[in-house]
């Protein structure tokens, strides 16, 4: 196949497609405000989105402190525990992760990985984040509006989300509705921007199979959202239409508080089918960049290409693909026709085929590897070990009778944050001490790194990995407090204490982060271009940081895929994926 | 060195924890052992993939972890391994989804026999109703819930009136009999939950849901709210007590029907109209 | 759901065919040094704001779908009462295919360099979509007088949401194409006005035949037409 030895390639043929004059800002606000640059906007996207999760992280305190010391603190009652579980919900699924991993990384890394100066629509792009950031200001209002946010738990299902017995049903689901609307508009400008960069704008030789993975990732994950994102937008848009028109989209006929309602006919778990037709997708939205980053960051740091890239790439568009036909399996116990069981049960079990696969490449990555112990290494294997225990988990609950008298306790709690709360947020941490060299041009310090992984880590698993035992034994999620019942032993009590010290002490420790990412910023070590020695694009920009237009004069040429780490013959253990074939290399390799 | 033992730490800790966890499920008190068994077997099949996973995980950090002049072997992907894997993936798969398919369609077939009871949840609390002498429930309708009526029971339906209408909290059922538990709500979703029976399914208003399971020990048991209802969902607890046929009659006597909880005039009412039809 | 599973069917054979051309089983590792060998496989040619439009029509393609999804499974519901169509509905869809018919006469005139058929085109296609705006606000004036109220039925709740919707859809179109029309004012050369009016004419024809597919549902024709189906599968 490769018999043909490469010898004059660097002369490149002119290209077919002509550049695209950029956009230059003519002011400081055009520069570093309302900047349609890429990278400036993923900070921005990165700062807002940090700044609401510092708000989620506080009220999970109040939720394990509330939990952990039923009753001794006098601020926390049921309505506001409610309150707190809703917004803590929210704002991590949608405004955090999804944005941080899309809006963030996808900014940043998108243009950089695949040879572009910049987004395809940096207008729309411009756009995208301001809009997000109005849906951020609209959601956090909620906390100052009479009644407060919603308490309707994150799923908002109806009817109770819009009658009295739930707190925050005036203003709190207006505005949270709202706000979902608007992150979704936001959300589009985005996405139509990462999926055509990486259609239209991505460099010469940069073909599909040389993408770096976190690329596939996030990529996946866009258009997944593209087409999920629409029917969260429905369905919020019919609750608004029942909580402000009166209309009967969700509501049955129904007393509330002994008054007769004038709603009737609708169907609740009407809602409940485009709800999660959004919400199983949204789970590997999340997922999907991080399974892409993580990948990477395990293969530069193990020193060794990535084990079955093919098939990684098969992987993420196979589970990208099957998602969309899991979703009824978060509504086994909803009432929905019991036959629906069958099928969503085995659709379920057979997406863990392509995400076992993964992982089996993760740890036969390092397999044979020269694994250097780095802080975002660590974050790396933080992530398999939770995502492996969450994505267990998982085959419990996707599995429809096992789901049966799990469902809504406590063991769903534990499975859903393991899997898709400190799985991903260890590869957004790790993905942030991998390319703060790049953003900043430093790097962070080590040993605040390393102590701030062990203790989110072993913290993190501490906290949930017991939660599982408290389901099994039938503690209901989204119960203030567990009160009196003949099988809730004394010992429920205490493990519940010991969870939430250790929630205290983990979210502590983000101040040694967060300390860290201001320090460095300023005293950090200077990093020069490329610190990991690794081989994608945005490490081999003339720059670093990388200026506006990312490439200086000309773009950069790809020869290689994403992974040639400790090539046999090469005189470094990594070629960039712009460095020329010098003479024939792959001795090793066979076809 | 101290990474590698960290992570298998990990591991064996898990697979501790799990065995000598003072929390695990409460005593079954239905026919659904086989629910038990399924997850057995998932605990089992998961918890073997997890520890290998893991600790051949620690294994290479152990072994490959970077020293001065290692390499790292070149090796861009091996087919067979991956299918290999692949293949014992789904058979593992297979070994939890076919009991489970297996046990839920049980679980969905009800058998001719169950007697029907119904529950109903309003916010916050539960309410209980068994068919009367004539073996029928009567129809019910949102629109008939009042404060005399608050289960909504159609005052014209004949098989209604004989109903028995439980507002106490409590609920006995006989030790040994197959009950379909119909569910129904007047206001949000509710889930009628005791751990106990594994069974569960959501109230949803507008429609009426159902699971079925034979009691196999005596004893109380109580009743949470498993669908998240409102502020006060915590608090909506009711009793589920579980004995013998005899002391069961025994309670059954005692309860009101809804003819006499609703008072003379609703019966002669509904009696002159279903006469006159 | 069978509306949106359909169209999640459809979009993954796009996506899967695409892809099949993509040279996903290739081994990358060994195709070191090869830029241009394989034609086909590099950053698509097509203009980025035709592939965004592309994009975003699948986005919308899909919101259209779950509206339709949701409309079909309250249908089923016992207290669903179908809405009389106002007459003034087939006046409304007449212009929106009049608009069609004059925005694709634009795209027709600026592939011979007619500078004056586009814009008699674009003018006569936006004046339309206008008309037909306000037509579909009188028909809901006339529902509402003759007692048809958002809330009185889901039948109408959901024809003043999906007609609004769609509604809101045209005005972003107007948007683009008085945009468009800017360009003309300012005496935009042809080329430079070549792919605005081309995604104007896209946008225009998804949106006549979003509209057709929505009226079918509303008059209850699709209703026909899937229970035909139904009776040639069986």
């Amino acid at each position: 196949m490769v018999d043909v030895p490469y010898e004059a390639t660097v002369d490149v043929p002119p290209a077919e497609v002509p550049e695209v004059e950029l956009y230059h800002p003519k002011s400081w606000w055009t520069q570093y405000v309302f900047s349609q640059d890429a990278k400036v906007i993923a900070i921005q996207y990165s700062l807002t989105a940090t700044a609401i999760g510092l708000v989620a992280l506080v009220l999970s305190w109040m939720m394990r402190l509330q939990l952990g010391f039923p009753g001794t603190f006098s601020f926390i009652d049921a309505s506001q525990y409610l309150q707190f579980i809703t917004m803590h919900g929210m704002i991590m699924v949608i405004y955090l992760l999804t944005a941080l991993f899309l809006g963030g990384f996808g900014n940043y890394l998108i243009p950089l990985m695949v040879g572009a100066r910049d987004m395809v629509f940096p207008y729309v792009n411009m756009l995208s984040y301001w809009v997000y950031l109005l849906a951020v200001i609209v959601l956090a209002s909620t906390f100052f509006v009479p009644g407060g946010p919603t308490g309707a738990g994150w799923t908002l299902y109806p009817p109770q989300a819009i009658l009295s017995g739930t707190p925050g049903q005036d203003w709190g689901i207006i505005l949270m509705l709202s706000s979902l609307i608007l992150f979704i508009i936001g959300f589009t400008m985005g996405g139509l921007n990462y999926v055509v960069t990486v259609l239209q704008a991505r460099t010469r030789g940069m073909t599909l199979m040389r993408l770096p993975l976190t690329v596939w990732g996030i990529f996946t994950a866009t258009i997944m959202a593209l087409l999920a994102f629409p029917a969260l937008f429905v369905a919020s848009v019919m609750m608004l239409f029942d909580r402000l028109l009166g209309t009967s989209f969700f509501m049955p006929a129904l007393v509330e508080m002994g008054q007769q309602m004038k709603y009737g006919g609708g169907s609740p778990i009407l809602f409940q089918h485009l709800f999660w037709f959004f919400g199983h997708p949204e789970v590997y939205i999340v997922a999907l960049p991080a399974f892409g980053i993580v990948s990477d960051l395990i293969s530069t740091h193990a020193r060794k290409n990535i084990f079955g890239y093919r098939m990684m790439v098969w992987a993420i568009v196979a589970i990208g693909a099957l998602s969309f036909i899991v979703w009824a399996h978060h509504m086994y116990v909803s009432g929905m026709h019991p036959t629906f069981g069958f099928f969503f049960a085995t659709t379920t079990l057979i997406i863990a085929i392509p995400t076992a696969i993964k992982v089996y490449n993760w740890v036969l990555t390092l397999w044979r590897g020269d694994i250097h112990l780095t802080v975002p290494m660590l974050f790396a294997l933080g992530f398999i070990i939770t995502f492996v225990n969450g994505g267990l988990t998982g085959l419990f609950l996707g599995n429809v009778v096992v789901d049966v008298p799990l469902s809504d306790t406590m063991f769903v709690v534990a499975h859903f944050h393991m899997v898709m709360g400190v799985a991903p947020i260890m590869v957004v941490l790790g993905a942030i001490y991998h390319w703060y060299p790049k953003v900043t041009g430093r790097m962070l310090d080590d040993w605040m790194g390393k102590f701030h992984f062990w203790v989110t880590f072993l913290g993190a698993y501490l906290i949930f990995f017991p939660m599982h035992y408290l389901g099994l034994l039938g503690v209901p999620r989204r119960y203030h407090e567990i009160g009196e019942a003949a099988f809730i032993t004394p010992s429920v009590h205490t493990l519940n204490a010991f969870m939430s010290v250790v929630a205290l002490i983990v979210g502590l420790a983000q101040i040694v982060f967060l300390f860290n990412l201001v320090w460095s910023y300023f005293k950090g070590r200077p990093s020069g271009g490329n610190p990991w020695r690794a081989t994608t694009l945005e490490w081999q920009t003339p720059e670093t940081p990388p200026g506006h237009g990312n490439w200086g004069k000309e773009l950069p040429v790809v020869y290689r895929w994403a992974y040639d780490y400790s090539v046999p013959g090469a005189k470094e253990d990594f070629i960039p994926q712009n460095q020329p074939p010098a003479r024939r290399a792959l001795q090793g390799a066979t076809p | 060195m101290i990474v590698a033992i960290i992570l298998l730490l990990v591991a064996v800790g898990s697979v501790l924890f799990h065995i000598y966890s003072p929390w695990w499920w409460t005593p079954i008190a239905t026919n659904w052992r086989y629910i038990d068994d399924t997850i057995n077997i998932t605990f089992w099949i998961t918890g073997a993939v997890f520890f290998a996973v893991i600790a051949f995980m620690a294994y290479c950090v152990f072994r490959f972890h970077h020293k001065e002049g290692r390499q790292a072997h070149y090796n861009p992907e091996n087919k067979k391994l991956e299918w290999w894997l692949s293949i014992g993936t789904a058979v593992g798969v297979g070994a939890m989804l076919a009991p489970g398919l297996f046990v839920w369609h049980q679980f969905v077939t009800v058998p001719a026999n169950a007697a029907e009871i119904e529950v109903m949840g309003q916010q916050w609390q539960w309410s209980f109703r068994l068919p009367g002498k004539d073996g029928r429930m009567g129809t019910t309708d949102v629109r008939h819930v009042s404060a005399e009526n608050p289960m909504g029971l159609n005052r014209d339906d004949p098989h209604g009136q004989d109903d028995v209408v439980i507002e106490s909290g409590e609920m006995h059922l006989p030790v040994g009999k197959p009950v379909k538990v119909l569910l129904r709500s007047v206001d949000v979703l509710h889930d009628f939950y005791v751990p106990e029976f594994r069974a569960k399914m959501d109230m949803v208003p507008g429609m009426v849901t159902y699971f079925w399971m034979t009691p196999i020990r005596t004893g109380t048991f109580d009743v949470l709210c498993a669908e998240l209802c409102g502020a006060a969902h915590a608090q909506m607890r009711a009793k589920v007590i579980v004995e013998e046929e005899a002391e069961y009659q025994a309670w059954l006597e005692q309860q009101k029907t809804f003819a006499e909880l609703s008072g003379r005039s609703a019966v002669t009412r509904a009696t002159y109209r279903s006469g006159g039809k | 759901m069978s509306a949106i599973v359909l169209f999640m069917a459809v979009i993954a054979v796009i996506v899967g065919w695409w892809l099949s051309q993509q040279r996903l089983t290739a081994k990358p590792w060994l195709e070191e040094g090869s830029i241009d060998d394989f034609p086909g496989t590099g950053a698509m040619t097509v203009p980025a704001a035709k592939l965004g439009l592309g994009v975003f029509l699948a986005v919308a393609t899909s919101l259209f779908a779950l509206f339709i999804s949701a409309y079909s499974m309250r249908m089923d519901m016992v207290d669903w009462r179908a809405l009389p169509v106002p007459a003034l509905l087939w006046f409304n869809t007449g212009v929106l295919v009049l608009s069609s018919v004059a925005m694709q006469w634009a795209y027709v005139s600026v592939q011979r360099n007619n500078m004056d058929g586009v814009i008699v085109g674009i003018c006569a296609g936006g004046a339309s979509a206008i008309i037909f705006l306000i037509g579909q606000l009188l028909a809901w004036r006339q529902l509402s007088a003759a007692g048809y109220f958002v809330a009185s039925n889901p039948a109408n709740s959901f024809f003043y949401m999906i007609t609004a919707v769609h509604g809101l859809h045209l005005m972003g179109g107007l948007a683009a194409l008085g945009r468009t029309t800017a360009k003309v004012w300012r005496g935009a050369e042809m080329p430079q006005l070549r792919l605005s009016v081309e995604l104007c004419v896209i946008y225009w024809h998804f949106l006549l035949l979003v509209w057709l597919v929505v009226l079918g549902l509303l008059t209850g024709w699709t209703d026909d037409f899937v229970n035909i189906c139904r009776r040639l599968l069986s």
